[in-house]
């Protein structure tokens, strides 16, 4: 048994050491532009995993999320000048926060009546951050400062020396696969946890859940809270990177596409989630010469893995079986 | 005074487009217990199926109403053959093999319907908008500072039509006992000789065909379409629906008609560009408040 472990975590450090050569090994810019962006996706779906995949709740509506991360740094930048460092932490709180108001109506609905309120709420942001003028209406906030980080260099002693991302792609490389082994990480402690065994509970039967002491409305709330949280660090990132936010990138597709990344690598399952997102979102870039195809085949691949892989590519048995079962996963 | 009549016209005449577009989801989750994300998108090849019949025949503005009309029922006819057959070859492809599987399997399965429609009508017809012709004598009936157009009187005239036919269809034929013996149980409906699978594809074939009707008076009310037109139609009558108490026809009709005029108000007393915002403000407070809708018996969630 241990010797299984310790090959796991061999394989485990291999990969991530991998991750941290690529930009050394591709020097393309244009190949750490896709796979930064992919790690934005990977961080989101992430997030949605822990609200779908593990309690699940289904949401509709993540893109809004998404969306009050980017225009809470974007905001807090334009006004007072707030770094990215500083607006991360506080991106994360608001986030939560938010997550926290839209998870109360799991107090009330479930099923697939949750995820129209979800989605509901996703559409009304949207249109709020494209209606008010603080957010700058349909053009969005433009001048968004990127990060800067200092770290210290030995030049006849210790000095610091500072790095602007600007409009390079691989600091934003780095920054992003730092979250995503973060966020991975934490989803992995977080599933074998006692909050992540209350919402396998919750998940597969609430009634139960409830008989035998789970909190269900507190631990549902917290699946919201703190996957809605990994979205407003995912949204800081976005607007440091692209310097402006509108409201139009948070369309209901961006939450679907979402979605599918979490439902296509596999429900609850981490990696599985991480290979769904890496899939779906280099396969347009490879696909760019049928990009007129493209949401075509993605409805159509959708439609085909219900039918016959609804477990996702990489679910684990626990999911396949609720997937599969006559019973009602949600 | 005039301007609130005018939205009051005005918020009708979305409402039964609304309202007819409710029919579908509420029938199909009356039934199977399924939103139809699909049901929007039908809407709208109803409204390019319309187009194509236009196009077809070399419809072009009618000389006098009787021939207006004739157009209007061949079109209408068209364009509810074939999307009720699209809605019963959706069931059968996307929603039929995943009949017992959770219900998030099925909402992903037509999330991926929605895609697939829209995507086939924008390689068909072009991403841009497509213009309607006008068929109809432009008669408008002008009381006041009020104009209703005649478009507006067909509108409600024909969805009402269609809807007391259809109140008909379900309480008093045997068509409509059977279909609401699947709505309350399968098995049981099963063991009493009704043909299931048969009132599951007849279901989407008439709520099907009902988007299709809201498609084409959509199309030429407006003049213009767009393959993006369903998911936001969709989306507002599906809100219908839910405020009518789902699974409930009556409640559907209500319910469009209630969100067409939270929404001409809306847009004539407070501001245009919040329009699209009440009926999702309405959908979040109803569900929070009254999941089971104005008159819904059913509860949010059977499972």
């Amino acid at each position: 048994m241990s010797q299984i472990r310790l090959q796991r975590h061999w394989i485990y450090g291999l990969i991530i050491f991998l991750c941290f050569a690529i930009p050394f090994i591709d020097r393309s810019a244009y190949h750490q532009e896709v796979l930064t962006t992919a790690g934005i996706y990977i961080l989101l779906a992430l997030g949605l995993n822990i609200i779908v995949g593990y309690a699940g709740l289904l949401n509709l509506g993540y893109a809004a999320f998404f969306a009050i991360g980017a225009y809470t740094y974007a905001s807090l930048n334009l006004a007072w000048h707030v770094p990215f460092w500083v607006a991360i932490p506080i991106a994360f709180v608001v986030t939560s926060i938010f997550g926290f108001l839209v998870g109360l109506p799991v107090l009330r609905v479930k099923g697939d009546y949750l995820a129209i309120v979800t989605l509901g709420f996703g559409e009304i942001v949207r249109i709020i951050f494209n209606n008010l003028e603080i957010t700058g209406g349909p053009n969005g906030l433009l001048g968004i400062a990127h990060p800067t980080l200092f770290y210290p260099v030995w030049n006849n002693g210790l000095a610091w020396a500072r790095l602007d991302f600007g409009v390079q792609s691989f600091p934003y490389y780095y920054l992003v696969l730092v979250f995503v082994i973060f966020v991975a990480y934490f989803s992995l402690r977080l599933d074998r946890s006692k909050l992540g065994r209350a919402w396998i509970a919750v998940r597969e039967d609430e009634v139960a859940a409830g008989c035998m002491g789970i909190p269900v409305a507190r631990v549902k709330l917290a699946a919201f809270a703190v996957g809605s949280s990994i979205a407003g660090i995912a949204g800081t990132i976005y607007a440091a990177k692209q310097g402006t936010v509108t409201p139009d990138s948070f369309d209901f597709i961006l939450s679907v596409m979402i979605l599918a990344m979490v439902v296509l690598g596999g429900l609850g399952s981490v990696f599985g989630v991480i290979l769904g997102g890496l899939v779906l979102s280099i396969l347009p870039e490879l696909l760019r010469e049928f990009s007129i195809y493209r949401m075509l085949i993605f409805g159509l691949v959708m439609i085909l893995m219900m039918i016959f892989r609804p477990q996702g590519f990489l679910g684990n048995v626990r999911r396949k079986y609720e997937l599969t079962s006559r019973r009602k996963y949600f | 005074m005039e301007l609130f009549f005018q939205q009051l016209i005005n918020g009708l005449t979305i409402g039964t487009i609304y309202a007819l577009i409710a029919l579908g989801y509420t029938m199909v989750y009356g039934i199977i217990q399924l939103i139809n994300f699909a049901h929007g998108e039908v809407f709208m090849v109803g409204a390019y199926i319309g187009l194509t019949v236009i196009m077809f025949l070399g419809f072009t503005a009618a000389a006098n109403l009787p021939l207006a009309l004739l157009y209007l029922a061949l079109i209408l006819l068209i364009s509810m053959i074939v999307c009720g057959l699209l809605g019963i070859l959706i069931d059968q492809i996307a929603y039929r093999p995943i009949r017992n599987s959770p219900r998030l399997v099925a909402l992903i399965s037509a999330i991926g319907v929605s895609f697939v429609l829209q995507n086939v009508v924008m390689l068909i017809y072009g991403p841009q908008d497509k213009g309607l012709p006008q068929i109809f004598p432009d008669i408008k009936f002008i009381f006041g500072e009020v104009t209703i157009t005649l478009m507006q009187i067909l509108i409600f005239a024909v969805s009402l039509v269609l809807m007391v036919l259809l109140h008909f269809l379900v309480q008093n034929t045997q068509i409509g006992r059977a279909m609401r013996a699947t709505a309350q149980d399968h098995k049981m409906a099963r063991l009493v000789g009704i043909n299931v699978n048969g009132i599951i594809s007849l279901t989407f074939f008439i709520g099907s065909s009902m988007a299709a009707v809201g498609g084409v008076l959509f199309g030429l009310y407006y003049h213009t379409i767009n393959f993006h037109d369903g998911y936001l139609a969709g989306l507002k009558a599906f809100t219908a629906a839910v405020l009518g108490g789902i699974g409930n026809i009556p409640g559907a009709m209500v319910g469009g008609i209630l969100i067409g005029l939270a929404e001409g108000f809306g847009a004539g007393y407070i501001s245009s560009e919040w329009k699209n915002v009440f009926a999702f403000v309405i959908l979040v407070v109803i569900l929070l408040l009254k999941p089971t809708g104005l008159f819904g018996e059913r509860i949010s969630d059977r499972a």
